[in-house]
């Protein structure tokens, strides 16, 4: 079964609105020398896929960036590739006009050109919040001997760890795996659920015929209308996803699941999955240098850093600097943020281009990171 | 033919590193690593992307295999173009001649034809043999000024070392007088660097010439250099001042890998404005675990940290376990170090394995010298391996 591919990059940027204020969610930051995306599209290139159209809304300027031509995820292809598909907007006279999409129905139907362009059998979507090392061609086996239209890939997570969020979808399904029942995720659930994960994978045709009717009925919601409407005549599937799998929606969340890389089980099944690789943008820095002053303890560290001061339990991007005497602990520096002599961080999150001078302290609580935003001087 | 170009690159590539024995058994010596996550090859490469010069083609003859594949279309030195780009040139068979290449100036006629392409005013020839950050767009400009038929790039060497190089004798503007190949008694320290510009229509005269020589070794420095000096073209010297270095054999090997460290490193890879590009694996950030001790290294993605590391450069994918201790050594690739086991003054060469408690080499004041595992060999747990070892010992 082949398969092209459809990734949101910004559904859900408001979750983390201190840090996609000007970036998208798939341009976020992440583990190093990542971006969100990057996840998302390695799973599809992972699993043979070479055409990925990517949807934006706004600010995806760092995204353009960070793909380029898709060299570096082997995806700058004849017929196919990455494809940025930039937010429909009609400019003539109609009540939706100069208006950008606000759900993912109405994205959808924003690329319809795209998919109907598609010769594949297959869409695959996904979104960029969605944090995991899955195999899809496994999904699109199943998803075809079972002869779905749509399968949903969903992850079992225990409701009383999150917070409720509209973003988080529930779906409940029988005993042979058909999908019975969408709801949105509140104060009143509680236990083990299947959590959606947002990557699903649909029958091309299905999804044109979905759109389309959604399109003749006003619709705008895709779960709680579009997909509740098929749910009799159309066969959706799910597929629960036993690996790892994390979910960025709060500023708390990007600092746990970052922290979290510190744990080698994380890391296994993030980074070192046999066959299935996480591409990134090739930034060609030299290795990390460690001068003699240096102090390191469980510490995931990009290249094209100096280190010369202490760093514990913590990240540190591409070209981050940690000066003599200073004290890195529990924080997550990214790229090119610079600290000083002397100075101590606890429970930070610097964004890019960060400088702390001589002799700062900082600190933030694991529940409440003291963030810095991009370019701040401190 | 579309668009001409102004200079094309000639990169000799063919050369088998003899003297690092072990470590080029399977590779041609530019494709020997170096620095962390380089290629000996990517300096040159490198510098060719940094100076605007876009059409290289590399010439092969031993063991062209991991070169070949490593360059592949040229993607992570921004070589892969519609028009140029690099190019891999190995010996073929002619309707008249099946050679190998005989010498390095034999290489260069035999690719003619491929320079003819490009139609360049200019040939810059250079060597993957040496490790420096050039800008050749410098160099053209000399030469060009200058009005020379060929300009040689010189460097300084100390007088005790100057018998290993060519070494010319320069004139108050630049001129060369005189060059001697290898002498037993050099009259000046600017050794030539093996880095040439030449005009594209004299190099062709004295390359055909050379060719119809049966006694020639075709040999730029031997034949080429001394024909067009002997014949009065004009040949200048282009003075550098910056790091340069032959790692020829494997104490010069452990050394340009030594000079990365420190405060202010002796040769700096930092430069933003002059990356030095290589292909990479998508490998994750480097993880130090808390049991770690690091000192004046240079760690890269992939590796893994939970021993001593002092004095080191590491590869992609090391990973040295809890109690080892690396010091003064230079990792490879995929190597592993065991818990407990103990290096010292060595090159570790890819995806070895040093088993628990296994002690390699020496500390460097014995002056036994330095130690060496070739690719892929496994000591075994508590087994020793003495300081100034080669394995395999090819020596």
């Amino acid at each position: 079964m082949t398969a092209a591919g459809l990734i949101f990059s910004n559904i859900h940027d408001q979750s983390v609105p201190q840090m996609t204020a000007t970036r998208t969610m798939a341009s976020l930051p992440f583990g190093g020398r990542y971006r969100l995306v990057d996840f998302a599209l390695s799973n599809m290139v992972n699993s043979g896929i070479t055409k990925v159209g990517i949807v934006t809304h706004n600010n995806y300027r760092s995204l353009m960036d960070h793909i380029g031509t898709g060299k570096d995820w082997d995806l700058a292809r004849r017929g196919g590739g990455v494809i940025i598909l930039p937010p429909f907007v009609t400019a003539y006279e109609n009540p939706r006009a100069g208006k950008l999409y606000t759900t993912r129905l109405e994205a959808l139907i924003g690329v319809m050109e795209f998919i109907k362009h598609c010769s594949e059998d297959a869409i695959v979507l996904s979104d960029c919040d969605a944090i995991c090392n899955i195999n899809l061609s496994k999904i699109l086996e199943e998803h075809e001997q079972d002869g779905a239209d749509l399968t949903i890939v969903t992850k079992q997570i225990n409701l009383g760890s999150m917070e409720p969020s509209p973003g988080n979808s529930i779906i409940y399904a029988d005993e042979d795996g058909n999908v019975t029942d969408f709801v949105e995720h509140t104060k009143l659930l509680r236990g083990e659920h299947d959590v959606s994960t947002n990557i699903m994978v649909f029958s091309r045709t299905f999804l044109i015929t979905l759109l389309l009717d959604a399109l003749a009925h006003g619709y705008t919601s895709f779960y709680k209308q579009a997909l509740s409407s098929s749910m009799g005549s159309a066969c959706i599937r799910i597929y629960r996803h036993d690996g790892y799998f994390s979910k960025i929606d709060s500023l708390s969340s990007f600092y746990r699941a970052n922290i979290d890389l510190l744990h080698t089980h994380t890391r296994d099944a993030l980074f070192n999955v046999k066959d299935r690789p996480v591409y990134t943008k090739v930034r060609n820095s030299p290795p990390t240098r460690y001068g003699s002053g240096a102090v390191i303890a469980n510490a995931l560290i990009a290249d094209g850093c100096r280190i010369d001061g202490t760093v514990v339990n913590s990240i540190l991007f591409r070209g981050v600097q940690v000066r003599r005497g200073t004290v890195v602990k529990n924080s997550v520096l990214l790229q090119d943020s610079i600290t000083g002599e002397n100075v101590t961080l606890n429970c930070v999150i610097a964004d890019k281009n960060v400088m702390i001078r001589d002799a700062r302290t900082l600190a933030g609580h694991e529940s409440l990171p003291f963030y810095i935003s991009k370019g701040k001087m401190i | 033919m579309f668009k001409k170009k102004e200079c094309v690159a000639m990169l000799l590539a063919g050369g088998q590193g003899s003297r690092l024995y072990a470590l080029t058994q399977q590779v041609a010596k530019p494709a020997v690593p170096f620095g962390g996550k380089y290629r000996i090859i990517d300096f040159p490469l490198s510098n060719c992307t940094n100076s605007g010069i876009d059409t290289v083609g590399v010439l092969t003859q031993y063991q062209p295999l991991v070169l070949n594949d490593y360059i592949g279309n040229g993607l992570p030195w921004d070589l892969d173009r519609a028009y140029g780009g690099v190019k891999i040139l190995p010996p073929y068979q002619g309707q008249h001649s099946r050679d190998w290449y005989k010498g390095t100036a034999h290489a260069i006629y035999q690719n003619m034809r491929f320079i003819d392409q490009f139609d360049p005013e200019y040939v810059l020839i250079l060597s993957g043999d040496h490790i420096y950050k050039m800008d050749y767009s410098k160099r053209l400009r000399f030469h060009k000024n200058r009005g020379a038929d060929c300009t040689i790039a010189v460097i300084d060497v100390p007088i005790e070392e100057a018998s290993r190089f060519g070494i010319m004798t320069i004139d108050w503007e630049q001129r060369i007088t005189k060059f001697a190949e290898k002498p037993e008694k050099p009259e000046s320290t600017k050794a030539s660097m093996g880095i040439y510009i030449f005009n594209r229509k004299k190099l062709y005269e004295y390359l055909t010439k050379d060719a119809k020589d049966p006694a020639s070794d075709n040999d730029f420095g031997k034949n080429i250099i001394p024909a067009m000096l002997t014949a009065g073209e004009k040949m200048m010297a282009f003075q550098f001042d910056g790091y340069w270095k032959d790692v020829g054999t494997i104490t010069s090997l452990w050394e340009a890998n030594m000079d990365l460290l420190g405060q202010r490193p002796v040769f700096s890879l930092e430069d933003d404005a002059w990356r030095v590009f290589t292909r990479h694996d998508p490998l994750p950030p480097q993880f130090i675990g808390d049991s770690a001790k690091i000192k004046n290294s240079i760690i890269t993605e992939g590796c893994e940290i939970y021993g001593t590391v002092e004095n080191a450069v590491l590869f992609p994918s090391v990973r040295v376990m809890p109690g080892a201790v690396v010091r003064d050594t230079v990792v490879m690739d995929g190597t592993v170090i065991e818990e407990d086991a103990w290096v010292e003054y060595s090159i570790l060469d890819s995806n070895v394995h040093l088993g628990a408690g296994a002690h390699i080499g020496g500390t460097r004041d014995s002056g036994n010298g330095l130690t060496v595992i070739g690719e892929g060999i496994a000591i075994g747990d508590q087994k020793m391996v003495e300081a100034g070892t080669m394995l395999p010992d090819l020596r």
